[in-house]
């Protein structure tokens, strides 16, 4: 009698061994638990903000710059601005820089070099924020004083290593024969690598780009002594400004109630302002992909 | 019109290995040549020699005379002025996943500085018309990647995006390997009218194929061509014995 388990035709009605399906659940199970942890853990930092933030938050919050110390009332609007301006200009910076970089390395640094960069890459992407911060004081603080400029190049620097991993990586993906196609098109190689592979790559070196621009939107250590914060309005580059980190930063280590609020207030407002321009880039981003593209 | 082809003394390497000895030929202007061999004998290197293909590869060179016309593609020009009087089409259909179905036909223009949009809307549709694919797309023409096509319509596209830039010569690196027979019935017949107006030549690993499209056939071996004749004689009555061994399929 030959083993009817393994050989009979409808193997389908077989019973499934009791080790099987305990595996199976188990693993189900596993993967079930990780995922709600992620979730839960995210959802509790939004939720507790939410409870901490939203009660202080109203239009003055979203209007005024803050008031001195004693006076109630004033609002986080030159930091809001602050943190959007300190941003832009480090975008500015990193991003061109970063994907060169990628470029540079996925199109051209099949050498030596190439593996130089990229392990300096990899050792600046694990350097801490605040050695950062200590060198762009240094390099641009050091002599001009604190601005807004200063605070963009540490940030940019920390930005540029993710983009430039990213984007090397997003570009190697690439299937050699895109390219080919476009040489055989007679299409120089300097065109094929800006309108062909990076517009190929460009929805996963997007992605790259919003990891390291969500990685330094909340960052303070860089800028304590770089922008340096900033009661008042600031929109010159070379002057000291206010960002939402700081302001967080400072009015959670005051003794004062009201400031703690406004502290909790801050967190949520960068937490919604980091998450709607990451949704606004995807959305513009998306719009441009076709039907059946992958 | 299609121009001629006429190559002496080509070699061809790959680092320290020569892929290619020697090769001359005259291929005839508005005629396909089939070029057919065992997989590793150099056909797809020497069509990738015809329009400068091969140095794309890194540590890829080759030397000898290769004329297009009156055009000598290894002495005086650039590798970018030659690919577009040369088109091609890969094993693998490569549509430019991030562009629609027109974009992908016009690009070869419109990446080399082509504007005017009256006649590229001109082009793209005498392109693919040519290339029997104009009934299939035309209502989706800027609404779809051209990824989204099925492969002998990708390939197709690419066949279309080849033309688009009015090639003289069109090189062909086994463009049906990677389809079905009905996608490959439509190709060969593609390449019938085709080669009213360019010269064709083709890679192929089915001597069917090749008797089916082609005058003249080449048999590489081992990098060397060992015989080049018209398709009848090769497949009918061979003069070197291991063009007879291939055909009749004792080894390869």
């Amino acid at each position: 009698m030959p083993n009817t388990t393994l050989l009979s035709n409808d193997f389908a009605a077989a019973p499934v061994s009791v080790r099987r399906r305990l595996t199976n659940m188990l693993a189900t199970g596993a993967a079930a638990g990780a995922v709600l942890l992620v979730l839960l853990s995210l959802g509790a930092i939004f939720v507790y903000l939410v409870y901490k933030g939203i009660g202080a938050i109203d239009w003055n919050f979203l209007t005024q710059i803050p008031k001195p110390v004693g006076e109630s009332g004033g609002g986080m609007a030159n930091a809001i601005a602050g943190t959007a301006y300190i941003l832009l200009i480090a975008s500015a910076f990193g991003v061109p820089i970063g994907i060169g970089a990628g470029i540079y390395l996925a199109e051209y640094g099949r050498h030596r070099f190439g593996d130089i960069v990229r392990f300096t890459a990899d050792v600046l992407n694990g350097v801490p924020s605040i050695v950062v911060g200590i060198v762009a004081w240094a390099v641009v603080v050091v002599g001009h004083g604190f601005s807004a400029l200063a605070g963009s190049v540490a940030l940019a620097i920390m930005m540029i290593p993710t983009i430039t991993r990213a984007t090397e990586e997003m570009l190697l993906l690439v299937p050699n024969t895109v390219r080919e196609a476009a040489y055989g098109l007679g299409v120089s190689r300097w065109r094929t690598t800006l309108s062909i592979t990076l517009r190929t790559a460009s929805s996963g070196v997007i992605t790259g780009i919003m990891l390291a621009f969500a990685r330094v939107a909340g960052e303070t250590a860089p800028l304590l002594f770089t922008a340096f914060g900033n009661t008042y309005w600031n929109w010159k580059l070379d002057q000291p400004t206010a960002a939402l980190s700081l302001q967080i930063y400072v009015y959670a280590n005051s003794p004062f109630d009201e400031w703690h609020r406004q502290a909790w207030a801050g967190a949520l407002i960068l937490i919604v302002l980091i998450v709607a321009s990451i949704s606004a880039v995807r959305l513009v981003a998306g719009r441009g992909m076709l039907k059946g593209a992958n | 019109m299609g121009v001629g082809i006429q190559v002496e003394k080509l070699d061809a390497w790959f680092g320290k290995t020569q892929a290619l000895h020697d090769i001359n030929i005259n291929i005839a202007a508005n005629h396909a040549t089939a070029v057919i061999g065992p997989s590793g004998c150099g056909k797809s290197t020497f069509v990738r020699c015809l329009n400068r293909m091969h140095e794309t590869i890194p540590q890829a060179r080759a030397e000898g005379r290769v004329r297009i016309g009156e055009v000598d593609i290894y002495n005086g020009t650039s590798a970018t002025q030659i690919r577009r009087r040369i088109g091609m089409v890969f094993q693998k259909p490569n549509p430019f996943p991030t562009m629609t179905i027109y974009d992908n036909v016009a690009s070869g223009l419109k990446l080399n500085g082509f504007r005017d949009r009256r006649r590229l809307d001109e082009i793209v549709e005498r392109s693919l018309r040519y290339a029997a694919l104009w009934e299939e797309v035309k209502d989706t023409l800027r609404k779809k990647s051209g990824a989204s096509l099925s492969g002998g319509q990708q390939q197709r596209l690419c066949i279309a995006r080849a033309l688009a830039v009015e090639p003289q010569v069109l090189l062909m690196d086994e463009p049906c390997s990677a389809l079905d027979p009905i996608s490959t019935g439509k190709i060969e017949e593609l390449i019938f009218q085709l080669k009213e107006k360019f010269t064709i030549v083709i890679v192929t690993h089915n001597m069917q194929q090749a008797s089916r499209v082609a005058e003249f056939t080449g048999f590489f071996l081992m990098g060397k061509l060992i015989e080049f004749d018209k398709t009848e004689k090769i497949f009918t009555t061979p003069s070197n014995k291991r063009t007879e061994d291939y055909i009749t399929g004792r080894f390869g």
